[in-house]
């Protein structure tokens, strides 16, 4: 059997497989955490409690209303971004003036709310949300097996990163977003509506989130603490890449979780603080991150 | 994004009547606790190019901002073409046909020169059209895939007015063009106005350069301590000019 480094093939590549998946979805939520803090400012706490209610979503709206997966891909970031629209909209405008730290605060209170009331209602054990016939199964590459879901988790985020990425890099409402972000108070006085602007970020930057949540529900348990769990990591890999960044935030969501997968490999101990430890050494030689401006 | 950058409404835009485009009377303006404006009056007929002219920290930049509604608390009457716009948010003033064009001119870094240009969102037909706002700013095309801050301080100030032109602002609030420019910059930009003025566009110019500004405008307003404190014609300047540089202190 083919041995890297004194580790079978097969293995090797499961666990990379592994952590490309995870490092996917660190992408996603990275992005719109990235998307949000542009034009807000805002660290959004609350953005794990929204991939835990894209989740719930797709998990209820099949339990309750029987809607497809296929659905509740489109559906679930669309209820849970006009949540968002409407936080924004009611109480993260009004704090919008004061201090960062408010909406870091707000945010982190809406997080606990939701999750708070669904464990109320469902408990922390979690249930499960089948893969969709269409997706089960897999694929025998020779050197490893590849599970159909894993490959369309892997495909869709990648699609949905790259299509964010050109938009706001290569449209004119990405112009809009960029230009916000530098000189809000110029863009009023060129006509745009800023205000309005801002609400649909945060609604775009949640409804990824939430898309995120639509695509984890067959893969993990579904449950109310699953967003807070995953939103920690998320944050190192934010402060690795450097808040603000686009293309950085996904590269450094993808490869945030590959490092992952290979410490698993090698040293399975330190697996879930390798995270953390390439965030001390970001902070210590590059302060603004791997793709940071220096301030 | 066309909600974003409404299409102007028949109402936000007509060519009224009169010969007046921009009046302004007894404006104040605050910055939270600090009086800013104290009762500013003008009045700026169409087609006319009219300079604000005084020492720093006269009010001058504060008057263009609050015409814009960019500053915090307004009391008065800014009537733009027609409409009393003290009640009127920030983003819908452009689409009275307003460009503005601030001091330290805004240029977006994270945008390209042609992404800077095509930034400001069409307010009214019959602006320039990008060959036209090319051909009056040849360096723009030239540099237009450069990152728009990578530019000189004079094509910065270039892409800062063409960005305006474009949208069919027909009232232009121009602050501090000529400001830490290049004598043949200032003098290109003289060129450029006198070639919008003949284009029946209405200019304010706020100016240190008063030698600059002295053959372009129609008229001077001086400012002081947030008022008008004098009002001068270009005919009438030969014969004051004294007085006026005793005023601005140069």
């Amino acid at each position: 059997m083919t041995m890297i480094f004194g580790v079978p093939l097969a293995v090797f590549m499961g666990q990379l497989m592994l952590g490309l998946i995870n490092g996917a979805f660190y992408a996603l939520l990275s992005l719109g955490l990235a998307v949000i803090f542009g034009l807000l400012k805002i660290v959004n706490f609350a953005h794990g409690a929204m991939y835990m209610l894209g989740a719930f979503a797709t998990l209820l709206g099949m339990q309750y209303l029987g809607v497809s997966y296929w659905a509740a891909l489109l559906l679930a970031p669309l209820v849970v971004g006009a949540l968002g629209m409407v936080i924004e909209r009611l109480l993260l405008r009004r704090i919008g003036h004061l201090d960062h730290l408010y909406g870091l605060l707000l945010t982190f209170g809406l997080a606990l709310i939701f999750e708070g009331s669904l464990v109320n209602f469902f408990g922390v054990s979690g249930a499960r949300y089948p893969t969709p016939e269409a997706l089960q199964g897999g694929l025998q590459l020779g050197f490893m097996f590849l599970p159909t879901y894993r490959a369309w988790v892997l495909v869709a985020a990648l699609v949905v990163c790259l299509g964010t990425w050109y938009v706001i890099e290569r449209t004119r409402l990405g112009a809009y977003l960029r230009a916000g972000t530098e000189n809000p108070a110029l863009m009023q006085a060129f006509g745009v509506n800023v205000p309005q602007l801002i609400t649909l970020t945060y609604g775009f930057g949640v409804a990824l989130a939430a898309f995120a949540g639509v695509l984890a529900a067959p893969l993990y348990p579904v449950s109310p603490t699953m967003g807070s769990n995953l939103l920690i990591i998320v944050f190192a890999v934010v402060v690795i890449g450097g808040m603000g960044s686009i293309l950085g935030a996904i590269l450094t969501g993808l490869g945030m979780g590959l490092v992952e997968g290979l410490t698993k490999v090698y040293y399975p101990e330190a697996a879930n603080t390798v995270i953390f430890l390439v965030m001390i050494l970001v902070l210590m030689l590059r302060p603004a991150g791997l793709f940071g401006k220096e301030a | 994004m066309n909600q974003l950058a409404e299409r102007p409404r028949v109402t936000d835009y007509q060519d009224h009547d009169g010969a007046e485009m921009l009046r302004v009377s007894d404006l104040h303006a605050f910055y939270g606790e600090s009086h800013i404006l104290h009762g500013v009056d003008l009045e700026v007929r169409r087609g006319e190019l009219v300079t604000l002219l005084g020492r720093n920290g006269a009010g001058r930049s504060t008057t263009l901002k609050a015409v814009m509604n960019m500053v915090g608390r307004r009391t008065g009457s800014i009537m733009i073409n027609g409409n009393e716009t003290l009640a009127v948010k920030p983003h819908r003033i452009p689409r009275l046909g307003v460009g503005y064009c601030p001091e330290e001119r805004g240029i977006f870094s994270s945008l390209d020169v042609e992404e800077n240009l095509l930034l400001p969102p069409t307010v009214r037909s019959g602006g320039l059209s990008i060959d036209e706002i090319y051909a009056m700013f040849p360096n723009l095309y030239e540099r237009r895939r450069s990152q728009g801050t990578r530019l000189s301080g004079g094509e910065q100030q270039m892409l800062a007015m063409a960005r305006i032109l474009r949208t069919g602002a027909r009232l232009l609030l121009l602050d501090e063009i000529t400001e830490g420019l290049a004598p043949v910059i200032v003098q290109a930009l003289g060129e450029v106005l006198v070639k919008l003025k003949a284009r029946g566009m209405t200019i304010v110019l706020v100016e240190q350069n008063f030698r600059f500004a002295a053959p372009l405008a129609d008229r001077h307003y001086v400012m002081e301590h947030g008022r008008i404190i004098e009002e001068i014609s270009a005919a009438e300047l030969p014969s004051r000019r004294d007085h006026l540089h005793s005023l601005l202190g140069v």
